[in-house]
């Protein structure tokens, strides 16, 4: 199947597809080695396969690499610009989110997404935009908490 | 009626069996911490390359028996004769740089039970370290070395406790007589914190890493000259720390087993009957292997056992898409002559009628007279049913395995998220016919330990690793990674086996417990009995009760339990607190069921219930879960009395919330929890509160602690609504779209309390959970006037979203 161009982390790369279907996700973890990004169910179900496609939350499990030719791509591994954490990813280290931490990259690539639609998303805010989500451990309201603690930190960083 | 107790319904597999034996013979279950006991009784001091401290133990004697039983197929099973005085190895604990980086070693693996950093924080309190100093490691998988290293049982905290506070205590012993000799200064005026060593009357000071290398020249000390701090001057233990991996996990770096890249290395899946036990018969191969990126298609024939090898079809591709696609267009003929016909349905049937007859097969437990204690007595009759439930761990099982053809003898070598890591690697090089060597250690066989992305007790089995070691080995040596697809996941688990009980309990004319007799209904192996010495070919464990001595067997005066087996077929095995899981569900809701019936108030009669013990702790039982050696009625009474203070129990609540309470004593953990509900028209269950008091110990991480048990609630309540349907052998869930995990709008305020207690601390990964369950049912009846007798809820028309 034909080579395609994908633009990942502000980079260009280009991969070959084994046909038109190639899921992103898999594109990201095989071909360049971005494991971040996992893998869950497959079917748009988990959530643990969030990346964002031109700044919007996707499950890149059931969307075609093709499909994101052109966009710009981001994943888990390219949230931190120069070593420097977002607010999100430290206010994951300091409420102490993860337990196993499998689902915490779809996590915080959704809250980013959240808190750059919403400055101050309310509970219900936080649950309806992330139940999406699955977290097998049951790190919810550690998330709900990280989530507002960030949109304080940005909030007050833009002031 | 005989009495024999159906021991292949152990719900442990023999390495954390054993484990559990052992700490029940050092503990006894009930001692106070008074001082460092350690069973591995010298250390050894050597320098590091480049200078530094490298501390490590020798493994005592008793230890060392341990790591030579440790389990495989057709090993060794606990019990044996002790073994004679062996040679003694080392491994490392702490590591000190010359620069003043500490490297903190953590034997066991990391499951989301935080305990890589739990290890780390027990070292570096006793040694004293500065926090950020500290770098743990995940050690190298070596039984002969480090002794167990499992997650399982809740035990890696208990095992490890004082072997790690006196690695630490004993790592500073040596900086400290380190800075005494070049300064010239008693011992006792020396101090030492935040990794630095001073003397106070000379106002000297030196960092930990500027000693380190003249400490590694002095003798190291016996276990017995190590003392341990005093609880009261703790800095570390009990405070909020971070996870060590918490950057790394939200930087997307590389840690799980499913992250691992090989040059090389090829992508496998492998396709299973969907009835447990089924043959391939045939299979569209041909086909397959002009797939594009599929590289090999075959079939292996397996071993017949179902925690190894079953058949199937393996496709090999370049990588996991191609592998996934071809799986799509794989056509397989089962021969299912010898498959699960297993169905819920009859399953449900068996049981109803086993119930009408009263008393069942075996009897597990008698005190006093219990028919004629029901003689003119009020007296309650229940039968609850609670269905079968998967891990549906988010990391779906996978394992990258190289088989390496070599002269000098083949190789195999295997990065795995493992709960049992070494049962993992023996079972793998079994399968693949590796020179066993000695004590069928399998020296050639490797095992990396990986961070699992969820384990809940079904990385104890293993049988994925196996299949990754047989497929690398038949592709040709080439490195495999085997994946499962959600739906491999699911259809093919050790499930938490579903199950029955039949109950009928009196209380006198005062509202006083006096008779309780229980019919368990569960399952043993439906495959053929097990080969001379070797393992039973099926997975069937976890059906059963986790302990004849299982509360309320000693607070009740005239109790009786008897069992019931049918065989089964479909795989069962450990699940967060088995056994307990389902156990604390029935006794807590039947007691409630109970109370109603007297008319008291729960928290009431529940107390009187613990004063009441009929015999003094006898059999052990307590780890596991039994509540035989362990329950200690004091310090259940102090979790009830501590939740109904804190959750306003009995007091007036929001209207329409009703509250329910439970307790459970299991893995050494003592919790009473008190759920708060609200239940809708459409009889929706909101559960807005779960106040939760335990009592396990000192806590070695409060957010970690505080986390896991918040993960519990969660956990209990979205299984309260869960099931896996089995027809024909089948499982009918295969995705999340019908297993249907709880999402974060149900996730209710946890209030969690701690009771500061002197107890040996225990790990925390299983006791939150029991009494989750049964508080949330007793609430929904208090709502309700309905009981919650089967399980998942949605039998009885509830719902939790
Ligand atoms: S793997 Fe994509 S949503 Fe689950
Ligand atoms: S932390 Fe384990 S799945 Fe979310």
């Amino acid at each position: 199947m034909a080579k395609v161009k994908l633009n990942v982390n502000g980079k260009d790369h280009e991969v070959e597809l084994v046909d038109d279907q190639h899921p992103l996700l898999w594109v990201l973890r095989d071909e360049l080695g971005l494991v971040g990004t996992k893998f869950g169910c497959g079917m748009a179900q988990c959530g643990a396969c969030t990346v964002h496609l031109n700044g919007s939350p996707t499950r890149s499990c059931s969307v075609p690499a093709i499909a994101a030719v052109g966009q710009k791509i981001t994943t888990i591994e390219g949230l931190a610009q120069n070593g420097v954490l977002t607010a999100v990813q430290k206010a994951w280290i300091d409420h102490d989110v993860p337990q196993c931490g499998y689902c915490q990259a779809g996590q915080i690539m959704s809250a980013s997404a959240l808190l750059r639609e919403k400055k101050n998303p309310t509970d219900a805010d936080i649950d309806s935009y992330m139940q999406g989500n699955l977290c097998r451990c049951g790190t919810y309201l550690r998330i709900r908490t990280a989530i507002k603690s960030a949109a304080k930190a940005l909030n007050g960083s833009a002031s | 009626m005989n009495s024999v107790i159906n021991t292949e319904n152990e719900y442990y597999p023999p390495a954390i069996l054993e484990q559990i034996a052992l700490m029940e013979r050092e503990s006894q279950g009930s001692a106070p911490v008074t001082g460092p006991v350690s069973r591995r009784n010298f250390m050894k001091v050597s320098a590091g390359a480049g200078g530094g401290l490298v501390l490590a133990f020798g493994l005592g004697l008793g230890e060392k028996a341990d790591a030579q039983q440790a389990p495989g197929p057709g090993g060794p099973r606990p019990g044996g004769a002790p073994a004679a005085p062996q040679p003694i190895n080392t491994n490392a604990y702490v590591r000190i740089a010359p620069d003043g980086r500490i490297t903190l070693v953590s034997k066991n693996p990391e499951i989301g039970q935080g305990i890589k950093t739990a290890f780390g924080i027990i070292m570096a309190e006793e040694l004293d370290a500065k926090w950020s100093d500290v770098t743990i490691e995940q050690a190298p998988i070596d039984s002969a070395t480090y002794g167990q290293q499992f997650a399982g049982g809740s035990t890696s905290i208990p095992s490890a406790y004082n072997t790690l506070r006196n690695a630490g205590a004993a790592a500073r012993a040596m900086l400290v007589a380190a800075a005494a000799k070049q300064w010239d200064v008693p011992e006792s005026e020396i101090t030492t914190s935040e990794s630095v060593v001073r003397h106070a009357a000379s106002n000297r000071s030196l960092t930990y890493g500027a000693l380190a290398t003249a400490a590694a020249a002095l003798p190291a000390p016996t276990t017995a000259q190590v003392k341990v701090k005093d609880r009261k001057d703790w800095k570390l233990m009990g405070k909020r720390i971070s996870g060590f991996d918490n950057p790394a996990l939200v930087t997307g770096k590389p840690l799980f087993g499913v992250d691992v890249q090989l040059p090389n290395m090829k992508v496998a899946v492998y396709e299973k009957c969907p009835a447990v036990g089924g043959k391939v018969a045939s299979a569209n191969l041909d086909e397959i292997r002009k797939l594009p990126g599929v590289v090999d298609a075959f079939i292996l024939e397996g071993n017949g056992q179902v925690a190894a090898l079953m058949p199937g079809v393996a496709i090999v591709a370049n990588n996991t898409w191609a592998a996934l696609s071809a799986k799509k267009k794989l056509k397989v003929t089962w021969d299912e002559t010898n498959a699960s016909k297993d169905s819920w349905t009859a399953l449900t049937a068996f049981a109803k009628e086993a119930a009408a007859k009263g008393a069942g097969l075996q009897e597990l437990k008698k005190v006093g007279d219990v028919d004629a204690a029901f003689q003119g007595a009020k007296t309650v009759e229940a039968f609850y049913t609670f269905g079968f439930v998967s891990h549906a761990t988010l990391e779906p099982q996978n394992t990258t395995a190289w088989y390496q053809k070599d002269p000098a003898g083949d190789k195999l070598e295997i990065w795995g998220s493992v709960q049992i890591p070494d049962s993992a690697r023996t079972a793998a090089a079994n399968v693949v016919g590796l020179a066993a060597g000695e004590r069928r250690n399998f020296p050639n066989a490797t095992l990396h330990q990986m961070r699992i992305g969820g384990g809940f007790g079904r990385r104890i089995n293993n049988e994925y690793a196996v299949e990754a070691a047989a497929i690398s080995k038949q592709a040709g040596g080439v490195p495999v990674k085997l994946m499962y697809t959600r739906e491999d996941d699911l259809t093919h688990d050790f499930y938490r086996a579903g199950g029955f009980q039949a109950l009928k309990g009196a209380v006198d004319e005062k509202g006083k417990l006096t008779a309780w007799a229980g019919h368990v209904i569960s399952f043993n192996d439906g495959f053929a009995a097990a080969p001379p010495g070797g393992r039973q070919p099926g997975g069937v464990q976890g059906g059963g009760w986790p302990s004849p001595n299982e509360f309320p067997a000693e607070y009740t005066p005239n109790y009786r339990l008897t069992q019931t087996l049918t065989p089964i077929k479909t795989p069962c095995g450990p699940w967060r607190a088995p056994g307990s899981n389902t156990a604390a569900w029935v006794v807590q809701s039947f007691m409630h069921e109970l109370s109603t019936a007297a008319k008291r108030d729960h928290a009431e009669f529940l107390l009187e219930v613990f004063g009441q013990k009929q015999a003094p702790v006898v059999a052990p039982g307590g780890f596991g879960g039994g509540g035989g050696g362990g329950l200690i009625p004091e310090r259940a009474v102090a979790t009830i009395k501590a939740v109904v203070e804190r959750s306003g129990w009995g007091k007036p609540l929001p209207k329409g919330h009703f509250q329910g309470l439970a307790f459970h004593f299991s893995h050494q953990g003592h919790f009473a929890e008190v759920a708060e509900v609200s239940v809708d028209s459409k009889k929706k269950v909101t559960l807005h509160k779960m106040t939760v008091v335990g009592d396990i110990g000192p806590i070695v991480n409060m957010s970690s602690a505080e986390n896991q048990v918040q993960g519990a609630v969660i956990d209990a309540f979205s299984t309260l609504a869960l099931e896996v349907n089995i027809e024909n052998g089948r499982i009918k869930e295969q995705n999340f779209d019908t297993y249907k995990l709880a999402r974060m709008p149900i996730a209710p305020v946890v209030d969690v309390h701690f009771l500061d207690t002197t107890y040996p601390p225990t790990g925390l990964g299983e006791p939150a959970l029991p009494p989750a369950g049964p508080a949330i049912c007793n609430a929904i009846y208090a709502a309700t006037r309905e009981r919650i007798r089967t399980l998942p809820i949605t039998r009885q028309g509830f719902s939790i979203a």
